[in-house]
Parts: structure tokens; sequence; C-alpha cells
């Protein structure tokens, strides 16, 4: 079932959470909503799910204009951010709310849990309560409880954000193995980066109630669209440089430039990933910290011209490029994004 | 390991000191006044005890009054609970903070309005020469009976519930509903198989709360129906005072034993399912 959002506009007072947001989510892809808090993803999410009603535009789900359906006849199953499992009923019972409503035998309703409980690895929990169980055994159970119904679309609003680290990683994977399972279209509305850039097809940046980005996880990081996606998907370094023609002058280097630049003078945004360090006396500047994370570390160079470089390099050499050695630092040679000049470079770290 | 013990045993002398002085006042204020109603309750004419007060209790005309206060009791808290409970939820979920501060605001007043005062309003109001009776041409009694009653117990009693249940609105998260909605259900089912029973035990404590207020008032009965009601705790006034009748007042004990043993019994309902609550709205 495809999903389509047309020029959705919703405020709330003055504040203006969707300024004409336009998407297309295509049967069985799974789309992460990715974005700072006050985008607008959550409402977007909303308005497909039926609690907000779009000021103009309109939401449509496998064709059919669902923008004054109520939500309890749209056909999508939601996963909240907070454990919303109803605290009166059993695991069970909590699965299977939505075919109680419906009238179904209870036979009925006591197999389909089951077949879910045991799809979401909780074979066994249907009698326990929800204050018997985990964060993550909770939200497993929402998760449940919103495919009870064979939704057409499953929308997950921020559905790890409370969970702890290691449970957020094991429950990411979970939910895109079922989702890749039954086929599901899917919207995961989420602010981090990493969750969005691991489990979705594609990634939808919003900012402000408006679309920057939709692209493969691959294409945000590698070529974002704007420099808000740049600067908000991973870690950038922000280069003073000199356009001239087609290319860009940083470090001495000749850079070939991907898209328009916003004036003669700009930062070069380039990843930490993108830069090269290397010991040398006559080097333009020296490691001033140092930190290991395994297979890579990350340098952070200070410039003798001013300013401060990010580099990643791998975590071998992290003994070597020890903080207070003098470096050189190259770039590869890629085409890279520009931004209007800031007062002095630096690199800007991720959001989330 | 014996170090240990020692010292959770001198934490736990410290902690009872602490709280003797609440335990004395409630020796003084509870205990003394329960003993010498258990003695009198069941002390007999002539001496020695028996269950002969107890039994008298159970005669006319005072089995008549405690039914008759369980009736007015139950009615206000009904009433009470549900009324208070709809005014309530309708002030939490309109979008003026100013009403929502107002309500609860003048409901912490007026659930503690009572006595005299409350009876010389209501009388001012209501009564056979009352501002509204005349201006409405209500004729007399309006008041003077067993819905009048119902109705000056109400005034205190649904600001009581507003006060009660507003934090348990309050616990309700607004994901169960659109969970609820989410699965298909309407609002009068998630009201239905969520809203209701999660709310259900903090709904019955406030029925309890208001029962117990309406069963033990006195000064605003006395004051407005006299005898023309039969209240319990009119019975038991009198036969303290000797209105009526001398020699009665261990009849007026044993009235009180009655009445803890109906609150007790109301609170028995109440408590286990109180704590199940408390867990769903933590």
């Amino acid at each position: 079932m495809t999903v389509e959002l047309r020029e959705l506009r919703r405020s709330f007072g003055g504040t203006v959470a969707l300024d004409g947001l336009s998407l297309t989510i295509e049967q069985g892809e799974l789309i992460a909503f990715l974005g700072p808090s006050g985008c607008g993803k959550t409402t977007a999410l909303r308005c497909v799910a039926g609690f907000e009603r779009p000021d103009t535009g309109a939401v449509f789900i496998d064709g059919a204009d669902v923008t004054r359906v109520p939500a309890n006849r749209r056909d999508a199953g939601m996963v909240f951010q907070s454990y919303s499992l109803f605290p009166n009923l059993n695991v069970r019972d909590n699965v299977a709310f939505g075919l109680r409503v419906r009238r179904r035998p209870t036979s009925e309703r006591h197999s389909r849990a089951a077949e879910l409980l045991e799809l979401v690895g909780l074979g066994g929990f249907g009698e326990r309560y929800p204050h018997q169980l985990s964060g993550g055994q909770q939200q497993r159970v929402a998760l449940a409880r919103a495919l009870a119904l064979q939704p057409k679309v499953l929308l997950l609003d921020e559905p790890l954000s409370a969970l702890d680290a290691k449970v957020r990683v094991n429950l990411r994977e979970e939910i895109r193995r079922l989702q890749l399972e039954l086929g599901i279209t899917t919207i995961f509305v989420t602010h981090d980066q990493e969750e969005a850039l691991s489990v979705a097809d594609r990634v939808a940046v919003l900012k402000s109630g408006r679309l920057e980005q939709v692209a493969p996880p691959a294409e945000v990081y590698d070529r974002p669209a704007t420099p808000f996606v740049a600067e908000f998907v991973g870690t950038m370094n922000h280069l003073p440089g000199r356009v001239s023609g087609e290319t860009v002058e940083v470090f001495g280097h000749f850079l070939p430039l991907d898209g328009a630049a916003p004036g003669e003078e700009v930062d070069v945004l380039v990843r930490p990933e993108a830069v090269r360090v290397s010991p040398s006396e006559e080097g333009r500047g020296f490691i001033l910290a140092s930190s290991f994370r395994g297979s890579i570390a990350r340098l952070r160079v200070q410039l003798d011209s001013g300013g401060e470089v990010l580099a990643d390099v791998p975590g071998h050499e992290a003994v070597r490029l020890a903080p207070g050695l003098k470096v050189d630092v190259t770039l590869v040679e890629r085409p890279v994004l520009t931004a209007p000049r800031t007062a002095v470079a630096a690199p800007v770290e991720p959001v989330a | 390991m014996a170090g240990l013990t020692g010292s959770r045993r001198r934490g736990g002398g410290a902690g009872w000191l602490a709280a003797a002085p609440l335990l004395v006042v409630t020796l003084i204020a509870f205990g003394i006044p329960t003993v010498v109603l258990g003695v009198g309750a069941f002390s007999v004419k002539g001496g020695g005890f028996g269950f002969d007060n107890l039994s008298a209790t159970m005669q006319e005309p005072y089995i008549g009054a405690l039914w008759s206060s369980v009736k007015l009791s139950a009615v206000v808290a009904i009433l009470g609970a549900v009324l208070g409970a709809f005014l309530a939820q309708a002030v939490l979920t309109s979008r003026s903070g100013l009403l929502r501060e107002a309500v609860l605001t003048a409901s912490g007043v007026l659930a503690n309005f009572g006595g005299v005062p409350l009876a010389f309003i209501w009388i001012a109001t209501l009564g056979n020469s009352g501002v509204v009776t005349a201006a409405l041409g209500l004729g007399s009694g309006v008041l003077y009976n067993f819905w009048g009653l119902a109705l000056v117990y109400l005034y205190f009693s649904i600001p009581l519930m507003v006060l009660v249940i507003a934090p348990a609105l309050d616990g309700l998260k607004p994901q169960w509903r659109e969970a609820a909605l989410n699965n298909g259900a309407s609002t009068w089912q998630f009201w239905r198989h969520v809203g209701i029973p999660v709310l259900g035990p903090a709904l019955l404590g406030g029925g309890v709360l208001l029962f117990g207020g309406a069963f033990a008032a006195y000064a605003t009965a006395a004051a407005m129906v006299g005898a023309s009601v039969p209240l319990v705790t009119l019975q038991i006034a009198d036969a303290l005072t000797g209105n009526v009748l001398i020699g009665y007042e261990n009849i007026a004990l044993a009235l009180s034993v009655d009445m803890i043993v109906i609150a007790l019994l109301v609170m028995a309902v109440y408590l286990p399912l109180q704590k199940r609550s408390s867990r769903w709205l933590a």
C-alpha cells in the first residue's frame, strides 16, 4: 500500500508545524522521518494516523483520500513513543484489543495474540501485565498490538527513544526484520540519525515543516542536498575556502564543487573521514585530542591558521597520532558542498 | 551479619522514637475514645458485658435511622461521584487553564463547607421562606426531607469528588486513548474497556469518601431537618444528651460501633482496588 502526503500544512497558533510537505511512500517501504525537535515529523505521522487534521493538503492511503477519515477507521497501526499499553489489560488482551472491539470470537483473539507474541519474541508472556514487563518488552507488545489488525501502514513514533542503548539497537533490528518479513509500508519517526540511517530504505530529512531531502541513507550521508542535511546527518567540518570557477580552493587543494556556491568566500563542508592526517614537522596544525572508537579514532586537530578540524583515522593509528604531534592535513579529492562563510572554521557535531 | 542486624535494630529503634509523638497523639485521639466506646457499647444495665445495646440498635427506631443514614450516604456517594467525575473531566479537558484553576480552587473551598453555615445558606435559599422558594412559588417543605438533605450534602460532596478524582483523571495518558482509537475503538469503547476500569478504583475511592462524609455528618442535618429525617447521627446525639429519654448513653455508643462496622465494610471493598489502581496510574 502506498502512502501519499500531498501539500500538508498544519499550524498550532502561530507555529507552523508542516509547511507544504509532499511525499510518497512506496508499497513495502520503510521510510524514516528524521529531523530536529519541532521539525514537524511527528505532526506528519499524526496526520497519517488521523490524530491531526491538516489545515490544508491531503493524505492518501492506497490511493484513497483519508484526510477526513476518523482515526479509528483508518487502516494504520501505530506504536507510540511512551509506553502506551493499557495497564488494566494483560499482554494477550492488549494485543487482541482491536479484535475485541470488533467483536471477534475469543478463540480467534487468543490465537492471533499468541501468533503475534511469538512473532515479536514474547511467546508465553500473554498473562503478564504491562507493569511486569521491561521497557523493551512493552514496546514489543505495542508492536504486536499495532500489527494485530493487519494494517495497511505501520506508524512508529520514536518507538525506541525511551529505551536503553543496547535494547534500542536490538529492537530496531527486530523492527526491520518484521517489516521486511511482513512487507508492510512503514513510517518511522526518529530524531536519531544513526537509527534512521540503519533501518530505513529511504530517509526523509525535515526542517521547519519542509522536506529538505528524501533519499536512501547512503545518499543522504554522502550527497546531502542542502547544508542543513549535511550538518544534521553525521559530523561535518567547516573549512574556509575560496571558489574558483567550478572548484574551490581549500588548504591549497582544488576540489570540485558539488552544486552552486553561495559566494566567493565560503565554508567547505567536509566529513571527518575525508580528512587525511599525517605526521609532519612542517604541517599546518597539531593534534589537540584523540578519541578512540574501536575501528576508528577521531582526531581533533588545531590549525595554525585558527580553528579546528576533525579527522577519522584507522583505530590502529591512534597510538602513532598522539595529542601534541605536529601534523599535516589534506583532503580526499571528491565533490564538496559549500555554505556561506562562518567566522571561524569549526566542526559541526550531529544534533543527535 | 550480626553487625548489620544490630544496625537495623538501632535504625528501627530511632524510627519508632521519631514516630512516637504521632503514635501518642493517635493513641489519645483515637485509641482512648475507641476503648471507651467499646466498653460502653458492650456494658449492660446492672453491670457486666453483653450484646444488649447492640441488639437494641437493631430494633426500631434505631435500625430505621441506621438504614436511612446508609441510604442517604449511598445516594450522595453515587450522585456525587458521578457528577463530580463528569465535572472534573469537563474542566480538565477544557482548553482554559483559568477555568481549571478557578474550579479546582472553588472546589477546595466548597469541599470544606459544612455545618450550620451550610444549612443556613440552603434554608435562606430553598427553605420555606427562602429567596428562590418565594421567587418561584415552590411552597413549603422543599428542603426538609430526604432529598433536600441529599441536595445539601451534594453541595460539598461534588467539589470533594472533583478534588479526589482530578489527579486520577490527569493520570490517564492521552496515548491510551489514541492507542484505543488506532485499534478501531470508538470513544465509548475506550472508556468502557480502558478508561473506566483504570479509573474504577479511584472513582470507588471517591465514592467511599463521600459516603463517609455524608454518613458522619451531623450539624447540617440537625440544623435543617431535626427529627423529621431519622439519621443515626441525630439518634446518637439524642441518646447522648438525653434529649428524649435518659439513660441511653450506651445505646449511642453501640450505634457508633454500628457506624464503625459499616465504615470498615466499605473500606474492605475499597482498599484492595485502590492498591491495584495505584500501580496502573504510577
